[in-house]
């Protein structure tokens, strides 16, 4: 579904990304793994048009996304979160996710400013989307809260929420369950095999080892900036070059 | 989604009707000519703050394209140009210029944005003193004529030779500026400003053109500047390039942000607010304004989102209380 080929970044003198292929696929959760400083959120930031490689080529159902800009990448259907969780803050809940609807609707400055009919039925179709997302993270209840007030993991499943509410064809996610107890971890885990099973592919960055191998299909790890392996939790637990480089010789997963 | 308490609504009505009955209580000319220009200038910080206040763009060259307004139609009516008309195409050419200037600096993030903005200001300044072929140079344009009277069929016309026809015109226009901001912000599309001002690597990943919505806020805010320009113009019957300087856009500036940034309200009651403070210490003269640059400090220390952000505080902080009271009252009665 997605393809990435011979990707590089450098930056300067450093190789961040070196001539990473690989590919993810319809409706499977791939986890891509490594050490810090591995790459892991570069590469993202590279399929996401944040960063433009220095080479390679970026595909999405055979359409070239390679160094297009953010907002177009967004359109083209890939939704992402951050690393550090990255909310409109300012915000109410239900303004969140509007916000993530809009490019999916045709409204506009002057429609806005008229108030067509099709402006009135963009506006209650995002509503409703919006609305409909809420209900799936289990926030419906807070819509009209303001950012701040949502706990930690409210607010971690909000910015789900915010890359999701577009129907994108897939999700990557940069850390979802940073900073958050086993507790929560395991609620947004289930989250996220629900965006799977409701036909949205996912592709995450995590550390939490235990995590990953209960949740995801397939893993790609990543080391220096280069693929080192890439297959099932079982086939990556057992490589011995990822035993090395990343889990320093001993797997207890 | 997007609709206000009853209370707050009756409030807007009867400020309203105030602001319309306004000509039968205030017979001083010189108070009615300070409120007059206070209608206009609300309208102009009204635009300000959709870049400012909503958008996040600090531009500082809003007295310029104020001015460029008020030059328009100074221009096009001694030229014998209709003031509807030249109203109209003053505030497109501020919007093109605004295009022009916004289209390489929006490129640019945070302070150079303010300092680019802050130098077209300086230059429409300089240029507007000195190119005396058009602007008049340091003296500036006389004799601008007042707008034409309208036609209105079975009442007789509309005229603005009064300073009440031309605060009625004035009026107008604030109340129109302040309905289509009012759409515009309380839309799935005024999110998009307030995204852009709050996060915007997060609203250019969720698929939103950061730069287009800065331009087109920029562009808007600017021909709204432009058009509170050309009705200055018409009012004041001159022009001097003090309209076009940028003690205008530091004024503008004082009444966003003591009145009240990313509200619709704020612009409007720093526009009334500020002069009429500065009316009452009339009498400390040059020293006024040391102590209202003390009192600027103070409010925003104190209240950073301006005096409407701090009503809105105590309204929230009333209401908790009035709560707390009825579940204590509840109580106690049971």
């Amino acid at each position: 579904m997605l393809r990435v080929e011979s990707l590089t970044k450098r930056f300067y003198g450093l190789v961040a990304v070196h001539e990473l292929s690989f590919d993810i696929k319809k409706g499977e959760i791939l986890a891509i793994i490594g050490p810090n400083g591995a790459g892991k959120s570069t590469v993202f930031n590279l399929i996401t048009g944040t960063l433009k490689p220095t080479s390679g080529r970026i595909y999405i159902e055979d359409q070239e996304i390679t160094g297009l800009r953010p907002y177009k990448v967004a359109s083209k259907g890939i939704s992402r979160t951050f690393q550090t969780t990255s909310l409109f803050d300012q915000l109410r809940v239900i303004d969140n996710l509007m916000i993530g609807y809009k490019w999916r609707t045709g409204l506009g400055f002057w429609n806005t400013l008229l108030h067509t009919p099709a402006w009135k039925a963009y506006q209650t179709e995002a509503y409703k989307r919006s609305m409909e997302t809420l209900d799936f993270l289990g926030l419906a209840d807070k819509s009209d809260y303001f950012v701040p007030a949502l706990s930690q993991e409210e607010q971690k499943r909000l910015a789900i929420g915010i890359a999701l509410v577009c129907k994108p064809r897939i999700l990557l996610l940069d850390e979802p369950t940073g900073g958050l107890i086993q507790e929560e971890t395991e609620r947004v885990t289930d989250l996220i095999r629900r965006v799977r099973d409701n036909g949205t592919t996912v592709c995450l960055i995590e550390h939490k080892m235990q995590m990953i191998m209960g949740l995801v299909d397939r893993i790609v790890v990543l080391n220096y900036g280069k693929k080192i392996a890439d297959g099932s939790p079982d086939e990556v637990k057992s490589d011995q070059a990822v035993i090395q480089a990343y889990l320093g010789g001993e797997v207890n997963a | 989604m997007f609709t206000k308490p009853i209370h707050t609504k009756l409030l807007y009505l009867v400020i309203l009707a105030a602001a319309l009955l306004l000509p039968w209580y205030v017979p001083d000319a010189y108070i009615f000519q300070i409120v007059t220009m206070s209608v206009i200038f609300a309208i102009s910080t009204s635009g300000m703050n959709l870049i400012l206040g909503y958008t996040g763009q600090v531009t500082l060259a809003h007295g310029a394209f104020f001015g460029i307004g008020a030059y328009g139609v100074a221009i096009m009516t001694k030229a014998g140009i209709s003031f509807w008309l030249a109203l109209p195409a003053s505030a497109l050419i501020s919007a093109f210029i605004g295009l022009l200037i916004g289209l390489p600096t929006l490129r640019t993030r945070g302070a150079y944005f303010a300092i680019v903005t802050l130098c077209f200001g300086v230059i429409v300044w300089i240029v507007s003193g000195n190119w005396i072929e058009l602007t008049g140079g340091h003296n500036g344009i006389f004799g601008i004529p007042r707008p034409s009277a309208i036609p209105v069929p079975f009442f007789g016309e509309i005229t603005f030779f009064t300073q009440t026809g031309m605060y009625y015109l004035s009026l107008a226009f604030l109340l129109i500026v302040l309905f289509a901001l009012h759409r515009l912000v309380y839309s799935v599309f005024g999110l998009t400003f307030m995204a852009v001002r709050n996060n915007e690597p997060l609203a250019d990943s969720v698929g939103i053109n950061t730069f287009t919505t800065k331009l087109v806020s920029f562009v808007a805010g600017n021909f709204i500047a432009g058009i509170a320009g050309g009705l200055y113009a018409a009012i004041i019957g001159a022009v001097s390039p003090t309209a076009a300087g940028y003690m205008m856009t530091f004024n503008f500036l004082i009444f966003v942000i003591l009145g009240g940034m990313a509200t619709l309200s704020g612009p409007v009651v720093g526009a009334f607010a500020i002069p009429i403070i500065m009316e009452f210490m009339q009498f400390l003269e040059d020293f006024r304004m040391l102590i209202f640059g003390a009192l600027l400090i103070l409010v925003i220390i104190y209240f950073p989102m301006g005096l409407v952000g701090g009503l809105r505080r105590l309204n929230e902080k009333v209401v908790a209380w009035r709560q707390r009271k009825t579940t204590e009252s509840g109580h106690a009665s049971s």
